[in-house]
């Protein structure tokens, strides 16, 4: 419903998204932890998120791929810290091979996801920060997720173009 | 190595020289004088920046002065608007989620 608000904080390594769902909490919640659910919605069109394994509790596992159109795979493990149901969590993510396995030349990227019931709406409050500057570079210069999104080149592409 | 934006700005000294360079050109001494750092250390960080294009270089009579490129300071808003569009798509699939919840 209301716009995506991003904001940067790059000096300190951190960006934030928030936006608010015409939903309530519960659902939200839900959505977001349940990976039928974030199957569903997680990778942006054309892509799809593909979930290997779910176990959401702290210290669990999420492993699931990005699969494109044209039949690439991004396998990306999330493993949660804290979680704090309904209202918030902490993850770390890093992408990895179809086993879990670390890549280890990909820096972690750690989200702090709040959710707030505001009336029948729910605030969704996604802060994710990195370890090093160089670890926050890297992964803009990847467009975040590893080449589903638009990564530096296609960024050159837009400005050449443009 | 990758010479581009967020190279330019990874480095906080260079974030600094780049603040001081937005409100005005400088010469390399009168850039120096605002660090603690070596001037070849700020020499470095420079050359850096220059070979990201974020600063230009001119010759005043005698003097070189530095120049902000604020043009190519705006790639990173450009590239905020491509993260921001990523997450609105997937925001936008999860509203149609949550409908159906």
């Amino acid at each position: 419903m209301s716009n995506t608000v991003i904001s940067k904080d790059l000096a300190n390594k951190k960006l934030r998204v928030t936006r608010t769902f015409a939903a309530p909490l519960e659902k939200v919640w839900k959505a977001w932890t349940v990976s039928d659910l974030l199957d569903k919605w997680w990778a942006p069109k054309p892509w799809k998120a593909v979930t290997k394994t779910m176990d959401f509790r702290e210290g669990g596992l999420w492993l699931y791929y990005m699969l494109g159109p044209n039949g690439e795979q991004f396998w990306s493990r999330v493993d949660i810290t804290i979680v704090d149901s309904p209202n918030s969590f902490s993850a770390t993510c890093v992408f990895c091979d179809e086993n879990g396995t670390p890549n280890a030349d990909t820096p972690p990227m750690h989200w702090f996801n709040r959710f707030k019931a505001d009336g029948e709406n729910t605030i969704v409050d996604v802060t994710l920060s990195f370890n090093t500057e160089e670890g926050m570079q890297k992964i803009i210069a990847m467009g975040f997720e590893g080449g589903f999104s638009m990564g530096l080149d296609n960024l050159e592409e837009l400005l050449a173009a443009g | 190595m990758r010479r581009d934006i967020f190279q330019a700005i990874a480095d906080p000294t260079r974030r600094a020289i780049l603040s001081l360079l937005a409100l005005q050109a400088m010469t390399p001494n009168a850039l120096a004088q605002h660090f603690d750092s070596t001037r070849q250390a700020v020499s470095k960080h420079i050359k850096i920046l220059t070979e990201c294009e974020v600063v230009k270089q001119k010759q005043s009579g005698r003097e070189i002065y530095y120049h902000a490129n604020l043009q190519k300071m705006k790639e990173i808003d450009i590239w905020l608007d491509q993260f921001r569009k990523q997450w609105e798509d997937r925001f936008d699939q999860l509203d149609d989620v949550l409908k159906d919840l």
